[in-house]
């Protein structure tokens, strides 16, 4: 591991994250958007240590969201998007998960659960939006009762309030405060001085990390003091915030990580089929996360060329060219 | 004359529609052919974002996810989700939400969510996502969907993303000052909505189709009367499809 005396206490391998921070039934947060900069290395580390009970919380969500359901590791999912783009445009693990009544389910919109991090980020137990008036998310409650009455999770899925400012009517949606137990990233960029760096979009990985208890950080590369410091309008998450760093290059594999490597649309392809079926379904998770004891083994089954094919093209933040059918 | 396919007539006959200078919210699919369609041949002056927070990217490659690398590449700002549907909903710009879903009803309401009972569905679906946003806030949305029986339907399993709710000014009433769909884009034609009670019709039908099968395909009475033929894309149109929006046809030949 490298030597890094400001964030020696932080730095740490995924198990050891994993087994310290995220406990079964706690309130995870998975930071990425579909096929982009899901925490894989986490995800798999998860399903290998079978935490169970988890209470997921995420906007757009794809891969590792599906593969931690497909494991069982999942008891509890407050969601607005559950899929990979065009190679799985509803999640199969997920939509399998729900058709078979084996989790409970909220639904919400990408804004409103982007909303509820911000109003956990700040400090404020609910946030007024106007989206989703007359829709059926406002209808549905998906939780049952009893689990209304846990921690972490609101007493209702939102109120509805007049606008306190005005005399004409004028309703908004009030969305209760997010702050989940732990928020999993992974970024691009940490410093020797504990700083975070995004590359490309953010979405909503600051808002979800600064609204949580704890904070892990798994990352492509960790950087000199001075290279972080040198931009810091680039910087997003200020040392203080992180409790676990890990250095996973490649550790949001299949998906991608922008500058560094594209998404490995081999892989979510064969993942698309195979997740259809139940035993087939065992036998990926055997071969692709109980069978690779060490992020090196992973790496070595995905393959030098895989690897070679889906590596960015840092001018442009992708491989072009890659053959994505 | 070159062949085409549903997906081309579909991202052309939407690409029409966009006017220099709009704001678009695209999504995936035929959506981003057509959003891209339209910034190349009909409005130059428009600007493409997505909810995943990226602005104005170049677009060389057709992105397969809004949170693909490709649409942070080339853009004027990189930013995330509260940013983008702040920028769907600011009252400065006129946005368009380019849109898909299982189904839709008459007053363009869609749903994204589920089939059958909400809690036992007989099949899940993604959800929302930024559907139910872009829906509430943009000035217009713009909806890409099949033409089959099974979704056009009289009444939605689950309602996702509000069109005109109920018809008349019924969206208003809901506290959603703007916005509301203004055409529905199918493998069979282009539909819209009557300015007074915000029922569907049939606006154009694309060549080679009849109006009994658009008909036939819709699982509700539809307006017809004023249809005509859409005009067949052309060689020019069809040849910046494939080769520049999207070089490596992952989307026209679908």
């Amino acid at each position: 591991m490298v030597n890094c005396p400001e964030i020696a206490d932080k730095l740490m391998s995924v198990g050891q994250a994993v087994s310290r921070f995220i406990p079964d039934g706690c309130q995870l947060a998975i930071g990425g958007f579909s096929i982009t900069r899901n925490p894989m290395a986490l995800a798999y580390e998860i399903v290998r240590q079978r935490v169970r009970d988890l209470h997921i919380v995420c906007h757009s969500h794809g891969q590792a969201l599906d593969v931690l359901i497909g494991a069982g590791c999942v008891r509890r999912l407050e969601i607005a998007y559950g899929g990979n783009g065009r190679y799985a445009p509803t999640c199969v693990r997920f939509k399998k998960a729900v058709e078979r009544s084996e989790i409970q389910f909220e639904d919400y919109s990408n804004f409103q659960m982007s909303l509820r991090f911000l109003a956990g980020a700040l400090g404020i137990p609910f946030i007024p939006t106007k989206s989703g008036l007359g829709s059926d998310i406002l209808r549905f409650e998906g939780f049952p009762p009893e689990v209304r009455a846990e921690p972490k999770v609101a007493s209702r899925k939102y109120a509805m309030m007049q606008n306190p400012f005005s005399e004409d009517t004028d309703e908004v949606v009030l969305l209760p405060a997010l702050t989940p137990d732990v928020s999993i990233i992974h970024v691009q960029y940490v410093g020797e001085d504990g700083t975070v760096r995004i590359k490309g979009l953010t979405f909503a990985d600051v808002e979800q990390a600064k609204a949580a208890d704890k904070v892990i950080v798994t990352c492509e590369e960790i950087v000199p003091r001075s290279f972080i410091r040198e931009d810091p309008d680039q910087n997003c998450l200020p040392s203080f915030f992180v409790d676990a760093i890990v250095k996973v290059p490649y550790g949001a594999h299949p998906t991608s990580c922008f500058n560094f490597y594209d998404y490995d649309p081999m892989h979510l392809t064969m993942y698309h089929e195979i997740a259809g079926d139940d035993l087939r379904f065992k036998e990926y998770l055997d071969a692709w996360v109980y069978g690779t004891r060490s992020w090196e083994e992973y790496l070595e089954k995905v393959g030098i060329e895989r690897i070679l094919a889906i590596k960015a093209d840092p001018s442009i933040g992708y491989a072009p060219g890659l053959v994505r059918k | 004359m070159l062949e085409y396919s549903d997906n081309e007539m579909m991202a052309l006959a939407a690409g029409r529609l966009i006017k220099d200078g709009a704001i678009v919210f695209a999504g995936t699919g035929v959506s981003i052919l057509a959003a891209t369609a339209a910034k190349r041949i009909f409005a130059p002056g428009a600007v493409i974002f997505f909810e995943s927070g990226g602005i104005d990217p170049s677009l060389n490659e057709i992105p397969m996810a809004v949170a693909d690398p490709r649409v942070m590449s080339g853009t004027s700002v990189n930013s995330g989700l509260i940013d983008a549907f702040s920028i769907a909903g600011h009252r400065r710009f006129h946005t368009i939400a380019f849109l898909g879903a299982a189904q839709i009803d008459r007053y363009g309401n869609l749903n994204s969510t589920s089939i059958g009972d909400y809690f036992r569905p007989v099949t899940r679906f993604s959800g929302s996502g930024g559907s139910c946003d872009a829906a509430s806030f943009a000035s217009e949305v713009i909806t890409f969907i099949q033409h089959e029986k099974r979704r056009f339907v009289e009444k939605l399993d689950y309602l996702t993303s509000v069109g005109w709710y109920k018809g008349y000014d019924s969206r208003k009433k809901l506290g959603l000052e703007r916005g509301g769909t203004t055409a529905v884009v199918t493998n069979l034609g282009v539909l819209k909505f009557k300015d007074d009670s915000k029922e569907m019709y049939l606006s154009e039908y694309f060549p080679g189709v009849s109006i009994d099968q658009v008909i036939e395909n819709t699982g509700f009475e539809l307006d017809t009367s004023s249809a005509v033929e859409a005009a067949a894309p052309t060689t020019d149109q069809l040849t910046i499809l494939r080769q520049e929006v999207d070089p490596q046809h992952l989307i026209c030949h679908v």
